[in-house]
């Protein structure tokens, strides 16, 4: 696979300067609907954040990781307790606490992959999937001795002014995932980046060129379990509301999975591409199935189709477009960019 | 003290049993393995289909249990037909990486399939056999073994025979070794690859109908087998992937130390440890063996 190196010009500058102003001013002056934040921007960014860290442990340094839920469920209970352990924590800190715990892990989780690649890899970090979600479940420490098994999350506080409408929380997500998507693009087309994509193409050459694959793979799973670790945090505080076990379960772990591959393996736009994709296609499959069929055609059968169409898709693009469809939508940019010089 | 010794052999022989079910898992992805290096993620989604289909065709359309087998081994060898023509044709001479992630989303199609076809509702499998501690060896030799599970391992046992024989000592499992070993030069000395192909999906599809009619015997036809399915990755990697005898005695291995794991050590962290243990017990192998107990060595180069 080649790498897609991202080289920033004026017109990428003047990009992200619309998009800026398109998601800070723009959407929360436009869109009052609660429903919009609430099931669609709030989601899709928490999850977008942990693509890109599944992205970076994939796409970009190639180790066939499968437990991003695991991290995520990590940064969430550890953000969870530092707000209630410590008195008067910033919610910045505790987050980005979270995140360094869930780095943690990454890299005692990563360890493995110093001897093993490809689905043994993929198997070992199953491990951490199931076992951080059994340790958060059987010690009762970890959801402060709540029996119901559910825990409401605080609310979000920052400087004494609580962020709690859908808007708002919605604004604290883009404030933290905008430095950090841009730090990712940074890390992942500087030598940083370059480093891990030698390991991707072949580890062996790189580490004859002086590459430390110690050094640079528990580098990817750290930042990367970072990634998750905030972004699972963000997912519980501000979807979710609430903090359980299960809804960090290996599904989540495979759709964040399937974001990346469906998305566009080593591309950053292509997290929030592939992330969009898997949460807005059920949505729209829901509301074909209530106002096309008026219902007729039963919610389970909705989902299986949706599995259908997920799974033959990933086929679809291994077989034609590794790079997804981040890579789909330069082709696409390119060819109008074509049909306009030509006149 | 006699009582505990007996009681840690009922754990160990109920373990083992039901570490056959693993192996049966495991076979079905040896089988890909051996022939097509390819590691078939949809493995447990494959069991989930054939278990569903045959449950399906008995209690929705009141076949009788024979023809429903055989329907729905017919079924698994469409299934193989279409994934050689559909995906594995189309993915030839593709990093291994590549080849299980599609592998992954073949599985989603499975999954999603089944529970289009026949719901997502728990279904009963009745093979007339019980989930009961067989009589004449609880009186005997005072150990209480589930019927179901030592069906499964008499099952599991005959079918590892049969598909060692076949791969050892036929013509086809030669082309078969053959093909596993080097595709390209297996086909320019006149194997057909298709055919071979299309035999070790449908053997694998045969293998996951019997794993999923024992699982689904002991524990209702349902959508957590694909779970239970995972675990035969563990098994995997402690048997090596491209080993047979492997596969059972990871298998085995797997089965006898969650259960020992679990009923000894379980109980002070609060129990379930049998979700993870597997795994962990596979990072062990893979820092200190990672090809496996019986696997090939592989040798990467620059």
């Amino acid at each position: 696979m080649k790498p897609i190196f991202m080289t920033y010009t004026r017109g990428d500058l003047i990009n992200l300067a619309i998009l800026l102003i398109v998601g800070v001013v723009v959407i929360p002056m436009t869109v009052s609907s609660g429903y919009w934040y609430t099931s669609i921007l709030i989601p899709w960014l928490c999850l977008a954040l942990a693509t890109i860290g599944q992205q970076i442990i994939m796409g970009y340094t190639g180790q066939l990781a499968l437990g991003a839920a695991g991290f995520m469920a990590a940064g969430a209970f550890a953000c969870f307790n530092l707000i209630l352990r410590v008195p008067g924590i910033p919610f910045v800190a505790a987050l980005l606490i979270s995140g360094l715990i869930a780095a943690a892990f990454g890299i005692l989780f990563g360890l493995p992959s110093l001897r093993v690649r490809g689905i043994y890899l993929m198997v070992a970090t199953l491990a951490s999937q199931f076992f951080i979600i059994w340790m958060i479940d059987k010690f009762g420490w970890f959801k402060n001795y709540d029996s119901s098994g559910i825990i409401t999350a605080q609310d979000i506080v920052i400087m004494g002014k609580p962020f709690t409408s859908p808007v708002e929380m919605y604004l604290v997500i883009v404030a933290v995932v905008t430095p950090m998507t841009l730090i990712a693009m940074n890390m992942a087309r500087g030598s940083t980046g370059r480093n891990w994509m030698s390991v991707r193409d072949m580890d062996i050459a790189a580490e004859s060129m002086g590459v430390s694959l110690l050094k640079t793979k528990l580098q990817a799973f750290a930042i990367s379990s970072f990634y998750c670790g905030v972004a699972g945090a963000l997912f519980a505080f501000t979807y979710l509301k609430s903090l359980e076990p299960v809804a960090f379960d290996i599904k989540l772990s495979f759709k964040v999975l399937f974001m990346v591959i469906l998305g566009g393996l080593g591309t950053i736009n292509g997290a929030f591409i592939g992330a969009a994709f898997i949460l807005l296609f059920p949505v729209l499959l829901n509301y074909i199935g209530n106002n096309v069929f008026h219902g007729a055609i039963d919610a389970t059968i909705i989902s299986a189709i949706e599995q259908v169409v997920f799974g033959v898709l990933m086929i679809i693009f291994m077989i034609y477009e590794p790079l997804g469809m981040a890579k789909l939508w330069e082709t696409i940019k390119i060819k109008i960019a074509g049909l306009f010089s030509k006149k | 003290m006699a009582d505990q010794i007996l009681f840690f052999i009922e754990v160990v022989v109920g373990g083992l049993l039901a570490g056959t079910m693993y192996s049966l898992v495991a076979l079905g992805f040896v089988l890909i393995y051996k022939a097509s290096a390819t590691f078939n993620f949809s493995q447990g989604a494959m069991v989930f289909f054939a278990v569903l289909a045959f449950v399906g065709f008995m209690q929705d359309f009141n076949v009788p249990f024979v023809l429903a087998f055989f329907l729905a081994v017919f079924l698994m060898i469409i299934v193989g037909l279409c994934t050689e023509r559909l995906v594995l044709r189309p993915l030839m001479n593709q990093s291994e990486d590549t080849l299980l992630m599609a592998t992954i989303g073949l599985g989603y199609v499975l999954e999603g399939l089944a529970q289009a076809m026949w719901g997502v509702e728990v279904r009963r499998l009745d093979l007339g056999i019980k989930d009961f501690p067989i009589p004449w060896i609880a009186d005997n030799l005072k150990l209480f073994i589930s019927a179901i599970d030592l069906t499964a391992g008499i099952v599991a046992f005959g079918m590892i025979i049969g598909l060692t024989l076949l791969f050892k000592y036929t013509k086809m499992g030669l082309g078969l070794r053959a093909v596993a070993d080097d595709a390209g030069a297996a086909s320019s000395i006149g194997i057909p690859l298709k055919h071979i192909m299309l035999l070790v999906w449908s053997a694998a599809g045969v293998v996951a109908l019997v794993a999923g009619m024992m699982w689904g015997a002991r524990a209702g036809v349902q959508f957590a087998l694909v779970d239970l399915a995972l675990k035969a990755l563990p098994v995997l990697i402690i048997g090596g992937f491209s080993s047979i005898p492997g596969a059972i005695i990871g298998g085995l291995l797997i089965g006898a130390v969650e259960k020992v794991l679990e009923v000894y050590i379980g109980p002070f962290f609060g129990g379930a440890i049998e979700g993870w243990a597997p795994y962990v017990l596979a990072i062990f192998f893979l820092l200190y063996r990672p090809e496996g107990l019986f696997g090939e060595k592989i040798i990467r180069r620059v």
